[in-house]
């Protein structure tokens, strides 16, 4: 086992994927000789040359939509839009098209490809290099949606992503793309399933669903919650959509109590569908409102990011509130 | 740096006023084939006419045709080859059924029954046909632009010797979609013929309005592609044309084929044309109708006679009118078809809500077969 960081773990993964099947190529701005503007992609243009490796032109609604032509082909592109900020010229081919692609055409084509793109706030990068659209993609039937937490998922999930017969929005959180460690098998090819969440703090009082960057906060605020006698569950989505809703209800059921943390804005957030799913399934079993710690409905700041992003501190008092309710 | 020369060639017409050819300008179709497209082409009107018909009686509930483009559309199919592709913008049911597609699915399409290759899930005349290497139809306006470049593009890069041509109004010359097929297309040199079938309107909105530039084709200068310009209702010289930016695509230079044709038609069924536009422009372009043009060459070459045309009417409305007959008798798609290829396999939340569904009263007028 090696010691790496969340890119190394990526660019590992794109590394067994791309030595074991030639229709893997990568393409988006600045991929290739710079290997990514986070280096995700370093090195690959040199192992796997410029014919399977491609700097684009600054244009994402070409990137998304020579990339479906690449799939139809029968090609397994994967490319990278370099902050999940920047899909939005790509949105049309990847609501309209590759979403589907496979419904439309009566199962005859379909547009496999897996979108890398990082995500999240926590890097002083304003509203333009921090935002978190997961949930647009979720809204948007025919795609899967996946957000790793640790360099081991992180690898385990994108081959996952690369093996699904579906299109996968993969989106990487950039606040703890150097800062998470773990052993990854360097080099090996190994898969972590796709919609199995993992149960990362067993606990019985509070179920707090999180995934991404807020995974560490929702287990420092665990961690602290647990000092003051309240023991939480906490549960890492890792695929977002189709979501583990098992795992989720077990744990409910168990506690009665739940919080949910994401990033992106609470109205309409992906909180909102978990909320109203833990409704649907657990209402029987639960003790308290269901409760979310999330950014605000407001563009995300660039000086004040650390007051809009759900951090440890405004996630415990919601687990207290949830505990004595 | 050399400059490049900005020159737009001259329209490539081959069919002469009075019917005939010059040798020059032959194509070179043997006259089999030229009497084989001139069938298509008919057939095509008649298909178009008779859906029109349909969709006026209520039985079916929208067509979207080519009247008066069947020459773009026909010309620039007949020319690929067979291992080529089609990437279709709306109208090209005309090059679908050219490249194989039974007038029974076709049909099947219109009606969205469960014969419908893609089960009754798009509005009539959004049909997908790979096995006839024809992509699927979307009504976003020129998003198959880039996906015609890319696919031309793996093609390259896995050294298989093909070419994609893909169709878009003029329309489409506006769209974001336009601007990144034509640059990829160009940076990556793929071998793509980009169709633009300039007939003069995008609903109501006519062409001297979607762009400042004289023609559209002179937009491939800004793109490193080349611009060919043709008479879009002169079948032989759009089939030349196209032979030739085929050739130019394979050898790396990608081509924006301008085809000036006219929507004799309105947009749709649901468009009504006389609300923008004078009937003193439409007696104008009858004239240059691409069907009588072909039929007076090949009755001047003594290819073509008043009965074959009389036997070949009757044999399409005998045709379609079996097909139609067969197609409105078909059942609805299941019901489970709906939760179906949304993705490969059907997860948790779509299991449940097809149980869901299917414990609901079933909405009246759909699926009561």
């Amino acid at each position: 086992m090696t010691q790496m960081n969340m890119v190394k773990a990526i660019n590992d993964a794109l590394r067994v994927a791309m030595r074991q099947d030639s229709r893997v190529v990568v393409l988006g701005e600045d991929v290739g000789k710079v290997g990514g503007v986070f280096r995700v992609t370093e090195g690959l243009i040199n192992e796997f040359g410029a014919e399977r490796v491609f700097d684009t032109p600054l244009s994402e609604g070409g990137i998304i939509g020579t990339a479906v032509g690449m799939a139809l082909y029968g090609l397994i592109p994967v490319p990278e839009i370099q902050f999940s900020d920047f899909i939005f010229p790509a949105f049309d081919q990847i609501v309209s098209e590759v979403a589907k692609f496979r419904y439309r055409s009566g199962g005859e084509y379909s547009s496999k490809m897996v979108i890398r793109t990082p995500v999240g706030g926590g890097i002083r990068g304003g509203h333009y290099h921090s935002q978190s659209p997961e949930a647009y993609f979720i809204h948007t039937p025919g795609l899967k949606v996946v957000c790793p937490s640790n360099p081991y998922d992180a690898k385990g999930l994108l081959l996952a992503s690369l093996r699904d017969p579906d299109p996968v929005l993969f989106f990487e959180p950039k606040r703890i793309y150097r800062a998470a460690r773990s052993d990854v098998p360097e080099g090996e090819d190994y898969t972590v399933p796709l919609s199995v969440a993992k149960v990362v703090r067993p606990g019985n009082q509070v179920t707090v669903i999180a995934w991404g960057a807020m995974l560490y906060e929702a287990i420092e605020a665990s961690n602290k919650a647990a000092e003051a006698g309240i023991d939480c569950e906490v549960i890492d989505l890792r695929t977002l959509w189709p979501v583990d809703i098992d795992t989720i209800v077990n744990s409910v059921k168990k506690t009665g109590r739940v919080v949910v943390v994401h990033e992106a804005p609470k109205s309409c957030g992906f909180g909102a569908e978990l909320v109203s799913l833990i409704n649907e399934k657990a209402f029987d079993y639960l003790e308290a409102p269901p409760t979310r710690v999330t950014g605000w409905d407001t563009p995300f700041p660039y000086t004040l990011e650390m007051d809009y992003l759900p951090l440890a501190g405004r996630i415990l008092p919601a687990i207290q509130t949830v505990a004595k309710y | 740096m050399s400059v490049p020369e900005f020159v737009l060639g001259d329209v490539v017409k081959v069919l002469e006023p009075d019917a005939t050819v010059h040798p020059d300008n032959d194509p070179g179709l043997s006259p089999e084939r030229c009497v084989a497209l001139y069938e298509h082409m008919v057939m095509t009107r008649a298909l178009d006419e008779r859906l029109v018909t349909l969709q006026r009686q209520g039985r079916i509930g929208f067509h979207i045709g080519s009247l008066g483009e069947e020459a773009t559309i026909i010309g620039t199919a007949a020319a690929l080859d067979e291992t080529d592709w089609l990437f279709p913008c709306y109208r090209e049911f005309g090059a679908l059924l050219l490249r194989g597609m039974p007038l029974q699915a076709y049909i099947d399409n219109m009606f969205g029954n469960a014969n419908d290759p893609v089960k009754g899930r798009q509005m009539p005349d959004h049909y997908t046909g790979k096995a006839y290497r024809f992509g699927s139809v979307s009504s976003p306006i020129g998003t198959q632009i880039t996906q015609a470049v890319g696919f031309a593009w793996a093609a390259k890069l896995r050294g298989e010797k093909i070419a994609a041509i893909v169709y878009f109004g003029e329309g489409a010359t506006s769209s974001n979609e336009f601007h990144c097929g034509a640059n990829f297309a160009g940076v990556y040199k793929t071998p793509t013929v980009l169709v633009c079938r300039n007939n003069g309107w995008a609903i109501s909105v006519p062409a001297e309005r979607q762009s400042a530039t004289e023609t559209f084709a002179q937009k491939a200068f800004a793109y490193g592609l080349h611009p060919i310009r043709v008479d879009g209702n002169d079948l032989l010289a759009v089939y030349k044309a196209t032979r030739e930016a085929l050739a130019l695509c394979r050898a790396g230079k990608p081509v924006l084929l301008e085809c000036l044709t006219y929507r004799l038609s309105g947009h749709s069924t649901s468009d009504d044309p006389t609300r923008y536009r004078g009937q003193d422009e439409m007696a104008a372009e009858r004239l240059k109708d691409p069907l009588p043009r072909m039929r007076a060459y090949l009755e001047k070459k003594g290819l073509w006679s008043e009965a074959q045309q009389v036997a070949l009417i009757a044999k399409v409305d005998a045709d379609v009118k079996a097909a139609v007959e067969k197609a409105e008798h078909s059942a609805a798609p299941e019901l489970e078809t709906m939760f179906d290829d949304v993705f490969a396999e059907r997860p948790w939340h779509l299991r449940e809500q097809f149980e869901e569904c299917k414990k609901a009263p079933r909405a009246p007028g759909h699926g009561a077969h």
